[in-house]
């Protein structure tokens, strides 16, 4: 094996993957966030619905579920703007698609804790005269939360890893910034080993920061 | 005003429920006047707790009426069978309490938290007016020390007279208990009617669901015995606790539950 590794023009370059990993964090924050808002109100509407919403957001879900999201991210940023008459920037594009798509998966982690939430709860909330708005914002939701924290941070952090996907569509976040450096220096090994340990480090960070608020929590259960 | 005080505060009038083709209630009919204890004892799948359910109307009822205060329950009127609004609903149920099995206390609120909620919400007191007259109600139940304990750092006793404390604290018409202290450990049991005994003594009227024979035949006005859906007897304690009972089923119920009491 005649490769020494050399990791000076890793450093030369850092700027790209610092950059890169911020701009990571940003989509993936706002994706989610926008995910969240989107798995909420479709969750506590599918709990509530008849079968025809059920099986429009069940329809969503699916699609979803079962479409690679590489895929998804290509539809959105190639094929709809070719179709409709819109306009928007990569990272913009892909912000759209991964708030769709955390947003289907959050429905069913939202959905299924809803729906874990014991009856009895309920029927207390009924019994003191809450309306069905004040069981669902003083009752409901709190358990659910509970209930879900856990499955919630899995997402959270396989979201983060999503953003990858980005940089097929020429988004500067961090893997984008890798493979620039590794087609302006060839240190193939270097650029990826010290992406991978941003990565985990930071994948590390979050899920330390989650488990500290799911033990908050849970502590006061 | 003799008038007003005679006239039933609860009357079930010919209430009959069906869970698919199970007739779990057929034309129950029952009164509870004001400052009455009635509690209703029965065999398991006798409908006493779906009966406790429907009168704040957790569980709809297919036919007959309820009347709390001269009020129809649930359906606007006897005749339409027309469901309230969930508002209307919800305030209905805030004039009557209920304690449950469960406790079903709210896991994320401290035991004041879980009293001050339909304090704050529905009654739209202030933070400190709930606060202080969820103390006051804590106080009553022998655990004023805990109003800051979250649920699961009570015992089921604890738990359960925080449920009480949290029916109570609205002030309602009647209490319904529904086999209250089923779900404790016996040594508990105690402090749990107690607390019942003492509201009983202030006059508060309520109906309850138990097993706890002794208990009933202390504290109930009447006692309703029900069998299959339907009241099957109701009279003074002494005299549906007798032994002798003409009751056929009662008989039977009273000498399967002694056997397994005693």
């Amino acid at each position: 094996m005649g490769y020494t590794l050399n990791f000076n023009l890793i450093w030369r370059h850092f700027d790209k993957l610092w950059g890169g990993l911020l701009l990571s964090l940003e989509l993936a924050v706002i994706s989610i966030a926008i995910g969240i808002v989107i798995g909420l109100v479709l969750a506590v509407w599918y709990v509530s619905a008849g079968r025809v919403v059920r099986s429009i957001i069940a329809a969503y879900v699916e699609f979803i579920r079962n479409v690679p999201l590489i895929l998804l991210v290509y539809l959105v940023f190639y094929g709809l703007p070719t179709v409709v008459d819109i306009a928007y920037s990569a990272p913009t594009s892909f912000v759209a698609t991964l708030s769709l798509y955390s947003g289907a998966y959050l429905v069913e982690v939202f959905r299924s804790g809803l729906e874990a939430v014991p009856r009895g709860q309920l029927d207390a909330g009924k019994a003191i005269g809450l309306t069905p708005w004040q069981r669902l914002i003083h009752v409901r939701l709190p358990t659910m939360l509970r209930i879900t924290l856990p499955a919630l941070s899995n997402t959270f952090l396989s979201l983060f890893k999503d953003t990858s996907v980005a940089s097929v569509i020429s988004v500067p976040e961090l893997t984008y910034g890798a493979q620039w450096i590794n087609f302006n220096t060839f240190r193939i090994v270097e650029v990826y080993l010290v992406t991978t340990a941003m990565y985990l480090l930071t994948g590390y960070v979050l899920l330390f920061a989650l488990r500290l608020v799911e033990r908050r929590f849970r502590a006061a259960r | 005003m003799s008038d007003a005080s005679n006239a039933a505060l609860l009357d079930v009038r010919d209430v009959s429920k069906a869970f698919g083709t199970v007739e779990v209630l057929r034309a129950v009919s029952l009164e509870v006047k004001r400052g009455e204890v009635v509690t209703i004892i029965g065999p398991s799948g006798s409908g006493k707790t779906t009966l406790l359910r429907c009168v704040n109307f957790l569980e709809s009822y297919d036919s007959g009426s309820i009347r709390i205060d001269g009020k129809e329950v649930g359906y606007r009127d006897a005749g339409t069978r027309q469901r309230r609004s969930e508002r209307d609903l919800a305030a209905m149920r805030a004039e009557t309490g209920m304690v449950f099995q469960s406790f079903n206390l709210f896991p994320h609120l401290t035991a004041a938290g879980n009293i001050m909620l339909g304090l704050r919400k529905v009654r739209g007191k202030s933070e400190a007016e709930a606060r202080k007259i969820a103390e006051h109600w804590l106080g009553r139940v022998g655990l004023a020390h805990k109003a800051d304990s979250l649920p699961a750092e009570l015992s089921g006793g604890q738990q359960q007279r925080v449920g009480i404390a949290r029916a109570v604290a609205m002030e309602p018409k009647i209490l319904l208990l529904d086999e209250i202290t089923s779900a404790l450990d016996p040594e508990l049991v105690g402090e749990v009617l107690a607390v019942v005994r003492s509201l009983a003594e202030d006059g508060m009227t309520m109906l309850m669901v138990t097993h706890e024979m002794a208990f009933a035949r202390d504290a109930s006005s009447r006692i309703v015995f029900m069998a299959d859906g339907g009241v099957s007897a109701v009279g003074p304690p002494a005299e549906i606790l007798a032994t002798e009972a003409s009751n056929e089923r009662l008989r039977s119920f009273l000498a399967r539950f002694r056997a397994s009491h005693f």
